[in-house]
């Protein structure tokens, strides 16, 4: 392979891509070819580096040296300094004091707070990730390595059993035990799915991951479908990630040629090869079984369950469903054990949570925390505390089928099992944080104007429900509410509950439950005021905009 | 009249191309109209009907796929598209004001295609992109920290 003497990595997250990453990237590329150092420096966009104050970002390896930020002007400066005459430019430099993510982590962060632990984004934003060798050199494929030479697929399923991992999509069910009921399952032909459709709003861990380290999803998914006595995966992204879905192809192209995907890995008799599929822009096509039946090429409705996919998934065969974070978890559980895995987090929930942190909020982004952490702290560090001082009022967590948490719950440990006691639910890693301003009924009516739209129609109390829910609501906002109303929401949101089909009609209702058992009287203020205590909601009929006659 | 079968002609070959391309089985249905889509703008009816024709697959099927998600469309698309994220995220960070001055500016209902067809506006859910909430897209451009101010410059970039 080749070697390079440095590496250029440039942040290209939304944010810098806004403040001209692209143009960056290729001022880097013409610089380096006008100092003849095409040969000895390679320059990659490298996705999200983890830090979420500075844009764009330049990394400089081996010296790790970080600019920032830094604008086109400033790039053959760089080129010429740094990687021509090899002299750091101090002036340049990104200050660390305000550095989150790993680089903080690495400095200064360690013992003194809730520190950042990577592990599913270990390599992302530090790793060019359309480099099959630059994941190897980074202990990339050495748990694959590790299972089909040392380990029996019983060992690679106790491992996970043991590392108590559960399911970063939103339900937590632990994936040991998933991984041994499709490996008890009858049947020559088993698949392995990763759930890459992610559409939770305000959700894009999964993003991240495979825009900057697609590589450990093929690994990891290879270690699973070994684990199971699978030959054949599916990725199925969603349509919007079309970057994803690039560096999907292009990592599974690369594996092919490395004969880290394909017939007879590492010498062995296993053989697994994975296709990536396209969603077309369907959220209910995150819920397992409206996913095959995408895959299928059908309409994404869920399928009534049982049976289970574990079962009978794919085309009727026994069938593994991981999503994108949960399987990140896979390689380094194998490579460094279970027991180094449980000191992360907390006994009943070991190991990481990604979440995305949003909002009224000084810096959004991306974090990756052990277990157990609380929102106060989330919101003070990483945070950086609420936007221009306001005072913190709720969050919204796990995307739309998440709760919505009071600030008085904001010192409960961000964990499956307390989350589930204190009545809440973690969802799938959103950490939407809102403050004063925000105007709880606004934010309900919202919420289910999404599952409203969203709802596949197959079943009534869903596809009835969630628009009556809305239209009560917005009723509300319009200054037509009546008490009765809250009366009927709640019998709504328990009937979404208990009668819908799916995951999607099931939660539609908890932003209502959790609005009115937290917030009552300030939904009450709408109806028996008339006002919107928050001055957001209009409180009489919008007059729709009037279309242009021709 | 003439036209219409040359149309006709060419969007048989295009349907043609992409259904070998991608194989004519059931489970390549989706990327299949994801492709014409992508290609087209949108699905018209006659594309639907050669996707039918050439995978086997019945003509009430292929319109119940091609109707189901949100990223195909049977509808004609004006010039230029633009996709508004209506979710949370979005909404609480300004997406609210940023979608009244949209529609103040374009006089369009969400789903509508201006009269002389240059805009079309939709509203989205979550594209992913929320740590720079409001977000827009026109056509393949994602704008995003967008406050209601910026609309008019964005919109004359498209002009």
């Amino acid at each position: 392979m080749k070697v390079f003497r440095s590496m250029v990595l440039v942040s290209s997250d939304p944010q810098s891509m806004l403040h001209g990453a692209e143009e960056v990237y290729q001022r880097f590329q013409a610089e380096i070819k006008a100092f003849g150092l095409e040969d000895e420096v390679t320059v990659s966009m490298v996705g999200d580096i983890g830090r979420h104050d500075v844009f764009p970002l330049v990394i400089i390896y081996p010296e790790a040296v970080t600019y920032g930020p830094v604008g086109v002007e400033q790039v053959r400066t760089i080129v010429e300094e740094h990687l021509y005459k090899g002299r750091v430019i101090p002036e340049y430099q990104a200050s660390v004091r305000e550095l989150s993510g790993r680089i903080a982590w690495l400095n200064a962060r360690k013992g003194t707070v809730p520190a950042e632990q990577r592990i599913v984004l270990e390599r992302a934003g530090l790793i060019d990730p359309t480099s099959i060798e630059d994941y190897i050199l980074h202990d990339g494929y050495s748990a694959l390595g590790k299972v089909l030479t040392e380990m029996t697929p019983m060992d690679v399923i106790g491992e996970i059993q043991k590392s108590g991992l559960k399911g970063r999509g939103g339900a937590g069910f632990p994936t040991g035990l998933k991984w041994s009921f499709v490996s008890k399952a009858k049947g020559e032909k088993k698949y392995v799915i990763c759930n890459a459709d992610e559409s939770e709003p305000g959700t894009f861990k999964d993003r991240v991951i495979l825009e900057g380290d697609p590589f450990s999803i093929l690994e990891a998914m290879a270690i699973a479908a070994f684990a199971v006595g699978a030959d054949e995966g599916y990725i199925y992204v969603r349509g919007e990630y079309a970057l994803a879905q690039e560096r999907l192809i292009h990592a599974i192209e690369q594996a092919r040629e490395y004969g880290f995907l394909g017939k007879s890995l590492f010498g062995t008799s296993f053989s697994f090869d994975i296709h990536v599929h396209s969603g077309a822009g369907a959220y209910i096509c995150g819920e397992e079984t409206a996913l095959l039946e995408s895959i299928e090429g059908k309409r994404g409705e869920p399928r009534i369950r049982p049976p289970y996919p574990t079962t009978h998934g794919l085309w009727g065969k026994p069938t593994l469903i991981n999503n994108v974070e949960t399987l990140a978890n896979v390689p380094a559980i194998i490579r460094h054990g279970a027991e180094w895995y449980r000191q992360f987090g907390t006994p009943s929930s070991p190991g990481t949570k990604v979440y995305t942190v949003l909002g009224n909020v000084n810096i959004t982004g991306l974090i990756e925390v052990p277990m157990g952490i609380t929102l106060r702290e989330v919101i003070a560090i990483y945070a950086r505390g609420m936007k221009n001082n306001r005072a913190f009022k709720l969050a919204q967590t796990g995307g739309s089928s998440g709760s919505v948490i009071p600030a008085s719950l904001q010192d409960t440990p961000m964990d499956f099992d307390s989350y589930a006691r204190a009545g809440v639910s973690l969802g799938s890693g959103a950490l939407l944080i809102c403050d004063e301003d925000t105007c709880v009924v606004d934010l309900a009516r919202v919420l289910l104007n999404f599952f409203r739209r969203e709802s596949c129609g197959k079943c009534t109390p869903c596809r009835v429900g969630t628009e009556r829910a809305w239209k009560l609501l917005k009723g509300i906002s319009e200054g037509q509410g009546a008490l009765k109303d809250l009366e009927e929401l709640l019998e709504l949101s328990d009937n979404l509950y208990q009668l819908s089909n799916c995951g999607l009609g099931q939660t539609a209702g908890t932003p209502i439950r959790d609005v009115l058992k937290h917030f009552r009287a300030e939904v009450e203020a709408h109806i028996r005021l008339g006002v919107c205590p928050a001055g957001v909601c209009p409180m009489h009929e919008e007059i729709p905009a009037s279309p242009v006659i021709a | 009249m003439t036209d219409l079968i040359v149309l006709k002609e060419s969007l048989s070959e295009l349907v043609k191309n992409v259904v070998e391309k991608h194989g004519a089985s059931r489970a390549e249905l989706i990327p299949i109209l994801n492709e014409i889509n992508r290609k087209m703008g949108y699905l018209p009816s006659y594309a639907l009907e050669e996707v039918a024709r050439l995978t086997q697959i019945p003509k009430s099927q292929v319109f119940s796929v091609a109707t189901f998600y949100q990223m195909l469309s049977t509808d004609e698309m004006g010039e230029h598209v633009i996709r508004f994220c209506e979710s949370a995220p979005c909404h609480v960070v300004g997406g609210r004001q940023v979608w009244q001055r949209l529609q103040e500016e374009l006089h369009l209902q969400p789903g509508q295609t201006s009269p002389d067809r240059k805009w079309t506006l939709v509203t989205v859910s979550c594209l992913g992109v929320c740590g720079v909430g409001p977000v827009l897209i026109v056509d393949d451009d994602m704008y995003g920290n967008v406050t209601p101010d910026m609309i008019p410059e964005i919109l004359a970039r498209y002009a």
